[in-house]
């Protein structure tokens, strides 16, 4: 069931926060009330860990990661990294990247098996996601933007991206990404979707400008109505090894 | 370059969920257009004034504009009447149907805004006028005293006929000087206009003064003061002289004028008058204009006018001996034969300057100095100096009496138009009728033997004139006509098509 929040007033949630299957963080400096949100949800189940990322609050658009690991950018500290390492579980690898886009989650969009990369990414920055995160990447654009992470929002079930793409767009990223897609908008008609929302397998979290209608496209396109954590890694696995034939 | 076709996907409105092609907003149009009102802020009801009288608008401070309704004009005066219309792009205007009794004037603007992260939006919405009666000040003016004129031109002529006037009647019309008169009123040696603004009567007087040679002076009465913003209100009065030189007088000029002139004798013609006059030596052929200034200078009277022309007639005319051709007309002297039809046994031998077209058999009508008894001090001195005595008489032009014996009682190919003219029964009444249709009967004949005089006036078809064919085919020279390629066909607005109006520019 998506949640509504905010983070001092802002609806942009996807910013200043990070979703996975394995793990969730958050920024630093905000009201209780947006931790108290996510703990509500997601506290027994996986950690929540309060961070920063050069200094910076904006962590949501400059990590990417899933369960199996985290990719955080160049201008990260020493203390950060090592904060990071400490506090996720140990199966979740944290890999510092030498890379000249260094906002990692506009970049980069991925959930646990496929990844869509900004086009201008280096090689080696591909090779390594395709490493620590165990993902296969492609280079993509959504609606003729370069910056995937911004424009969509990407979970196992399903993925929402920029309103504006057409429908062969849509198909042929759906077809890459094996997951159903949808083209809509969240915080009342923003097209930034990476940035208004975060998401995982069973939960979302949208800001508060989101509406009725919104909500309802975000809850039927990653199937978040019946999701139940545990359920998770079994249906998906059979329908994985399904399509991965 | 192979380009992969894109459809447009549809995506749902994030207010209402119903499915629409997504916009810069992504909000259906019913959605935004329920967020965001961009006529917030505008004019939608305002108050116009409008003077019954003369249909115009006011646009404040002062200016009134006429406009008919539901017009172009109005349109742009009712639009150009709201405040903060520079905020949005107007699109579309129109006006709504109003009953014209309910005073309110609907207009429907359509305009466009943008909105939010960059859509435009349309929108439609009315706006009311509601139309309230205030005289404009000239129609109140004219409601208190309509007979209120603030500029009156007094023209006057010091001569015994009105030739003049009807000559200048003639002009006006055609020139349509008098339009913005108020009132037109004849007295007795001259005429009177009245105009509701003194610059009408300036524009009227600078006319004059290029048709005729005139001396004006210019006058005023205080008619209203008003102390505490010092406005003065006048009654402004132009005293017009035209000058009394008319065509085809005699005058003797005074000496310092003639010898101004050249020494040209004393004893010269008047051929022609418009805003200079034309004199002319029959005895030398010579020639010389004086403008308004130079005349009014010397101020000169005629010593004898047109109404003292006697007829003669001509028994012999001899080879010219000079000829000239003078401001567009030839003369020729010549020395001829000729004795009064009063007194045919006494026979005259002098010079004239119309050899070119007496013959002999003709009439021909000018001035008799022999026996004529002239009252005019000049004319005095000249004959006291001169040694072998004043010309015995000075032919002035042909007469052509006898051919329009033939066509008496038969309409003329033409008509004129008259101005709209009061006469001024407070003088008693000095003006003969009789009188005046003679000296007009004159004055049309003095059209039709000068195509000079034609050329500044319009002459219309006579509807009841039809060529005979028995005139025609009569002998060789008739009496002078207006050629039918000169007259105008009048205007009528009749159901039936007149022959329209074929002008011909007159070539002179």
């Amino acid at each position: 069931m998506a949640t509504r929040l905010q983070f001092e007033n802002n609806c942009e949630v996807g910013v200043f926060s990070k979703l996975t299957n394995a793990y969730c963080l958050v920024a630093i400096g905000g009201s209780e009330n947006f931790y108290s949100a996510f703990e509500s949800e997601l506290a027994d189940v996986i950690p929540i860990v309060k961070t920063s990322l050069g200094g910076t609050r904006i962590i949501g658009r400059l990590c990417a990661g899933n369960k199996n690991g985290l990719l955080v950018p160049h201008t990260t500290t020493d203390q950060e990294l090592q904060h990071l390492r400490n506090s996720l579980p140990d199966a979740v690898v944290v890999q510092r990247i030498e890379e000249r886009l260094s906002a990692l989650g506009n970049c980069i969009a991925c959930n646990d098996h496929v990844a869509l990369a900004h086009t201008d990414l280096d090689k080696e920055t591909e090779e390594i996601i395709a490493d620590v995160l165990g993902v296969e990447v492609f280079r993509q654009t959504i609606a003729g933007n370069i910056l995937v992470g911004s424009y969509c929002a990407l979970s196992n079930r399903g993925g929402i991206v920029h309103p504006h793409t057409s429908v062969e767009d849509l198909d042929e990223l759906s077809t890459l990404l094996q997951v159903p897609l949808v083209a809509g908008t969240v915080n009342r008609g923003s097209e930034v979707i990476g940035a208004g929302m975060t998401v995982n397998d069973w939960t979302a979290f949208c800001g508060s400008d989101t509406t009725a209608t919104e909500l309802s496209v975000i809850d039927s396109i990653f199937k978040l109505r019946e999701a139940q954590p545990s359920s998770i890694v079994d249906e998906m696995r059979k329908s994985l090894i399904d399509t991965y034939v | 370059m192979f380009k992969v076709q894109q459809t447009i996907g549809s995506v749902l409105c994030c207010k209402c969920g119903v499915p629409m092609p997504p916009n810069a907003a992504n909000m259906c149009v019913n959605c935004l257009r329920s967020e965001v009102d961009i006529t917030e802020g505008l004019q939608k009801s305002i108050q116009i004034f409008y003077c019954p009288e003369c249909g115009c608008y006011l646009q404040p401070p002062k200016t009134w504009i006429k406009a008919q309704w539901e017009s172009k004009e109005l349109l742009t005066f009712c639009i150009k009447r709201l405040k903060n219309l520079n905020k949005v792009k107007l699109k579309n205007a129109e006006f709504v149907w109003t009953e014209p009794h309910s005073k309110r004037i609907k207009i429907k603007l359509t305009v466009q805004a943008e909105v939010l992260n960059g859509a435009v939006l349309e929108q439609s919405y009315p706006v009311e006028y509601t139309v309230r009666d205030n005289l404009c000040e000239s129609c109140s003016r004219f409601q208190a005293n309509p007979d209120q004129w603030v500029a009156s031109v007094q023209l006057r002529q010091h001569v015994s006929h009105r030739r003049t006037f009807f000559y200048l009647e003639q002009l006006i019309l055609r020139h349509d000087a008098a339009s913005r008169a108020i009132r037109i009123q004849q007295v007795d040696q001259g005429i009177d206009f009245f105009f509701g603004n003194k610059s009408h009567a300036n524009s009227f007087i600078e006319f004059l003064r290029k048709v005729v040679p005139i001396e004006y002076r210019q006058d005023q009465q205080l008619v209203s003061h008003d102390v505490k913003s010092s406005l003065y209100n006048y009654k402004y009065t132009y005293s017009v002289k035209i000058c009394p030189i008319c065509r085809e007088d005699l005058i003797c000029l005074p000496s310092k004028v003639a010898s101004g002139l050249g020494n040209l004798g004393p004893l010269v013609v008047c051929t022609k008058v418009s805003d200079n006059i034309t004199i002319l030596d029959p005895r030398t052929l010579r020639c010389a204009f004086l403008d308004a200034r130079q005349y009014f200078r010397s101020g000169f009277r005629s010593a004898l006018t047109s109404r003292q022309l006697v007829k003669y007639f001509v028994f012999d005319v001899e080879e010219p001996v000079g000829e000239a051709t003078v401001g567009g007309q030839k003369y020729a002297l010549s020395y001829v034969q000729i004795a009064r039809e009063s007194d045919l046994g006494n026979m005259f031998y002098v010079q004239t300057h119309l050899g070119h077209i007496l013959k002999s058999g003709d009439q021909a009508l000018g001035y008799d100095i022999y026996g004529a008894n002239v009252n005019d001090d000049e004319m005095e001195k000249y004959r006291l100096s001169v040694k072998n005595g004043l010309p015995e008489a000075i032919l002035i032009k042909k007469c052509y009496d006898e051919q329009r014996e033939r066509k008496r009682g038969k309409p003329r190919a033409f008509t004129t138009k008259k101005l709209p003219m009061e006469m001024d029964e407070s003088r008693g009444g000095r003006v003969d009728p009789e009188k005046m249709e003679n000296e007009y009967e004159e004055f049309l004949r003095d059209l039709e033997e000068n195509p000079e005089l034609r050329f500044n006036i319009s002459l219309y078809k006579n509807k009841d004139y039809q060529e005979s064919e028995t005139a025609s085919m009569t002998d060789g020279e008739g009496a002078p006509t207006v050629p039918i390629e000169e007259l105008l066909a009048e205007l009528e607005l009749s159901e039936e098509e007149e022959e329209g109006d074929d002008e011909e520019d007159m070539d002179e």
